[in-house]
């Protein structure tokens, strides 16, 4: 075990001397090195949530479809007609830094497993990515990798990736991020839990061999920051195989249809250790493993590796014994090798053996509940924690030439280059897919349900950094702005909390503020979190990614046929800016490009959010309206810009309506006015087109703000925002937007 | 009328060729380790990644007994679709000429394309209209088609390309803008597009639908013969 250095075990193995000491009082003796690695495991943030678990007590959990909350494989919500929608997020962001490509198909692959652990078979895949700035080569190395990897392991298996984010940021340069959020469906009497019952029942481990990839990826990869020289981390990192899944992920449906299984969990991080207490600990049982059972893919591993192992593509399930053999025919016929490899026992303990000898004995409890959990001591930073972004802009411009210059910018040119690398039709639902509507929408058709949901995920880190409260409450406002657009009401959320060091001060602010602003923002829309995820430590040499918390909503529509592309559609119809946007230049992606960063930024009417959105839903499901785009990176000019390519149509528009309505006076950008106005960004606003009697309709009903801006026609995108106009033909917004992520970096 | 479906463990678009199959007929689906094709009038081998593809995309899956069986029902003329990996799985079956190779660009590429009818005499485009185009997306890695320039020749001249990739719309590299051949016979068809994900406009185009139509319309006319 010892690493011969002259260093404490525990202490190599992330745990700190309390810690320690809490241990060998827990067990009334000190731990053996199996039972030292169980616990350093158990008690790393990645398993134990240490820092985070009492401030995501405080967020509202509770909700009219709600089925299944935080604590299970993943939230589940119900979607009428017998069906039940399982989803999370989840980040794989060290791994993916250390080996891109089997870093993000890993990660993949584990939030898969997640999903259909509670028996729901996967239907598709959204990811959210953060880079360094694309003139970093190992930026573009990261971000090809990334990529690849995603669609290698979803495009194998056959299940959809539709939609996604990309953005980036030179905080995320030697820290990417990479989360993964995953849909199920499930009739729901085939939903599953993971708490082991029955004593006498028999533990069955199914899938993959047992290699020694992956060991002390938890407590080592997970939850300490990385350095340079940080290569022998390399062999941790694991190797996923998409076939592999594609069969465990049939034959677990199968086992779960004939209704063989008892309970069942995914092994994913610290393998065998976590999923084995944890199971015990939900059902309040004991579980005794025999290591010498469990399929090894080298020789002469030893127990402890064995129990730490993350080999991907595994699953453990309890079994009645009369049922064993049925449920061993089940795997033989998907090809998936399975062994009993223990039994439930009345213990309360986790005791592993080796051919019948007693190497580990440990108290579930204290596996799994007795981790101390640690007060965050947070204080606002006196200073600016991030150092501006380099400029990229001059802040004079013509504003054609800033709108082409923000339309080729990273973080708001087209993304298709890298969704066209990914299966995004599988599965016969998709019925809007990548970059055609603001959110993926998914009919329920082929399982016999009426309706579709919608998916969206949503962050951006700039903003949470330039005020986590504030930036977290529009991660969640843009998601549900995303589902509204397509006529989508949300059920549920998940989120994944990526931020830096939590024991330092201003980290630890940045987090409990955005938890905060999570809690605040989905009280006052109503939307419950049933589960998610959170990856703390993101820094490396250069300091602390943005604090980035990323939010996936599901939510239902009951006509897929209405849901609202962005795409302009007819010339004649009539555009108009619907919802309390109030845009602001602090914060933008102008400002960015320009080279500052903002301290503070608005804060929203969340009542008055609330009741846009419900607006903005009624309007698309009544089938009146012909496109919906919300206004978000590059602000009002660059949304109108993407709605003409997609639609291949120009729009005339006149922004007088949105210039009499604000700025207002405590704005900071109102000495430019026009440039806020074309440029400025904040949450809140819709842009709907339709026949003229349509949003006359809308603007007469009086109950939300409707700003009548101009119409759809012609060969270009004409903007009048009084001291400023443009006029740019749609060949040049098209070689501007579709510019993409793979091409040349742009000057721009 | 009834269409055969082939699973293999890691196919991916079974599920979606069945649905889409019983818009026009029965369907059932065939399990890769028998040989029994349960009275199926056609038999589609559908997309995905049999075995994984690791070997070479179909390599594997053409020693499966299904296959010998679906072999078998092909030489006597019953008429097999194969879709993207489908198509990879006859290539190396033997019961089509050619290969696929990996598309030009290295990358895998999700995209709706247009595609032109070049053929409608046979059993998989006789509902089509000569020169008619067809919106149906591909998916794939490996679809760049590839045979020696004698062998496209004599596709050509036989009537074996049945669809290709309008201009300016080949995703893949494939050689003389191949989308789809047929067996010499004419009753043994691989495609790259996935005509089972264009069957519905709702997702995004019915044009698939008449590859399925051509099929029902070439086995009932056999039936009332």
């Amino acid at each position: 075990m010892t690493s011969g250095t002259a260093e404490a075990p525990h202490r190599a193995l992330g745990l700190t001397d309390a810690e320690y000491e809490l241990i060998v009082d827990k067990l009334g003796r000190e731990p053996n090195g199996l039972e030292l690695a169980v616990f350093s495991l158990m008690w790393s943030e990645h398993c134990a949530y240490k820092h985070s678990k009492k401030l995501l007590r405080t967020l509202p959990t509770e909700g009219e479809h709600v089925v299944m909350g935080p604590g299970e494989n993943a939230g589940v919500v119900d979607v009428g007609d017998g069906l039940v929608a399982a989803f999370k997020v989840e980040s794989h962001n060290h791994p993916s830094a250390v080996e891109p490509f089997q870093g993000a198909a890993t990660g993949v692959g584990g939030i898969l497993r997640d999903v259909f652990a509670v028996g729901a078979r996967p239907i598709c895949v959204l990811d959210s990515l953060r880079f360094g700035t694309l003139d970093s080569p190992r930026s573009r190395f990261l971000l090809d990798g990334v990529v690849g990897g995603i669609g290698h392991y979803g495009n194998s298996i056959g299940v959809a990736t539709v939609g996604g984010e990309i953005y980036f940021e030179a905080p995320y340069e030697t820290n990417c991020l990479v989360n993964a959020m995953c849909v199920g469906l499930a009739p729901s009497e085939r939903l599953v839990r993971s708490a082991a019952a029955g004593i006498g029942n028999v533990v069955v481990l199914f899938g993959a061999l047992t290699g020694r990839d992956g060991i002390g990826g938890a407590s080592v990869l997970a939850s300490a920051e990385l350095e340079a020289g940080d290569d022998a981390k390399r062999p941790s990192v694991q190797v996923g195989d998409p076939f592999e899944e594609s069969k465990l992920l049939e034959c677990s449906l199968d086992l779960l249809e004939q209704a063989l299984l008892g309970s069942l969990q995914d092994l994913g991080a610290a393998g065998l250790t976590s999923s084995s207490s944890e199971m015990a600990s939900k059902g309040e049982v004991g579980l005794d493993l025999d290591v010498a059972r469990v399929p090894l893919r080298e020789p002469g591993m030893e127990p402890f590796e064995v129990m730490i192992s993350e080999s991907q593509e595994r699953m453990l399930c309890v079994v009645e014994p009369d049922r064993l053999d049925a449920v061993l025919a089940v795997c033989e016929r998907w090809e998936v090798r399975a062994t009993a490899i223990g039994e439930v026992t009345d213990t309360r303990r986790l005791r592993v053996f080796d051919e019948g000898e007693l190497v580990g004995d440990m108290p579930v409890e204290a596996l799994v509940d007795e981790c101390p959990l640690y007060d965050l001591e947070p204080a606002a930073p006196s200073d600016p924690v991030y150092p501006p972004p380099a400029r990229r802009l001059p802040d004079e411009g013509d504003p054609a030439d800033t709108l082409l210059a923000l339309l080729r910018s990273a973080n708001v040119t087209s993304k298709r280059d890298a969704f066209e690398r990914y299966d995004s039709i599988v599965g016969s639902r998709t019925v809007r897919r990548p970059a055609a509507a603001d959110a993926a929408v998914l009919t329920l058709a082929p399982d016999g349900g009426s309706g579709a949901l919608a998916v969206s995920i949503d962050g951006n880190g700039r903003r949470v950094a330039c005020d986590p409260f504030v930036g977290t409450v529009e991660a969640v406002l843009e998601c549900a702005r995303n589902l509204a657009c397509v006529g989508a009401e949300p059920l549920g959320l998940t989120n994944c909390l990526n931020f830096a060091n939590p024991e330092k001060p201003h980290v630890a602010w940045q987090l409990e503020r955005s938890v905060a602003g999570l809690a605040a923002a989905c009280e006052a829309l109503a939307v419950p979190v049933v589960g998610g995820n959170v990856s703390l430590y993101n820094e490396g040499a250069e300091g602390p990614i943005y604090p980035t918390p990323v939010v996936g909503m599901v939510g239902k529509l009951p006509a897929p046929e209405h849901a609202a592309g962005l795409a302009f559609r007819e010339a004649g119809h009539a555009i108009a800016l619907v919802g309390p946007f109030r845009p602001w230049l602090a914060g933008s992606e102008l400002e960015q490009l320009r080279g500052s960063l903002a301290g503070g930024l608005p804060e929203p009417d969340l009542a008055e959010h609330a009741a846009a959105l419900a607006f903005v839903r009624a309007a698309v499901r009544s089938g009146a309206i012909a496109s919906a785009h919300d206004v978000s990176e590059g602000g009002l000019a660059c949304a109108l810009a993407e709605s003409c390519v997609a639609g291949a149509i120009g729009a005339r528009i006149d922004c007088a309506a949105l210039l009499e309505a604000g700025p207002s006076d405590e704005h900071p950008g109102a000495e430019r006015g026009h440039e806020a106005a074309l440029f400025g960004e904040g949450p809140g606003g819709v842009l709907l087109s339709g026949s003229p009697d349509a949003i006359d309709a809308l603007a007469a009903s009086g109950e939300v703000r409707v700003l009548r801006l101009g119409e759809v026609g012609g060969e270009r995108l004409e903007l009048n925002a009084g001291a400023a106009a443009l006029s740019v033909s749609l060949d040049d917004l098209r070689a501007a937007y579709e510019h993409g992520v793979f091409a040349p970096p742009s000057a721009g | 009328m009834k269409f055969g479906v082939v699973q293999f463990p890691g196919s991916c678009d079974e599920r979606d060729a069945l649905l889409a199959a019983k818009r026009f007929g029965d369907a059932e689906l065939l399990w890769h380790a028998e040989r029994d094709l349960r009275g199926a009038d056609a038999v589609i081998v559908p997309g995905g990644f049999s075995y994984g593809d690791y070997l070479r995309a179909g390599a594997i899956a053409r020693f499966s007994p299904m296959m010998d069986a679906v072999s078998e029902f092909a030489l006597a003329g019953g008429p097999v679709l194969g879709i993207c990996n489908g198509f990879q799985v006859l290539c190396e079956v033997g019961l089509l000429p050619g290969a696929l190779l990996p598309n030009d660009s290295l990358r895998f590429v999700c995209r709706q394309v247009e595609l032109e009818v070049v053929n409608t005499g046979t059993p998989f485009t006789r509902a089509c209209e000569e020169g008619e185009r067809l919106s149906i997306p591909v998916k794939h890695f490996t679809g760049c088609y590839f045979a020696p320039e004698s062998a496209l020749e004599e596709l050509d001249a036989n009537g074996q390309v049945l669809l290709r990739y309008d201009a300016g719309q080949n995703p893949n590299g494939s050689l003389r803008d191949i989308a789809g051949i047929a067996s010499a016979q004419k009753n043994v068809f691989g495609l790259m597009p996935h005509p089972e994900h264009a069957v519905d406009p709702l997702t995004g185009s019915s044009d698939g639908g008449k590859l399925f139509a051509s099929l029902v319309a070439h086995v009932e006319e056999l039936v009332a013969a």
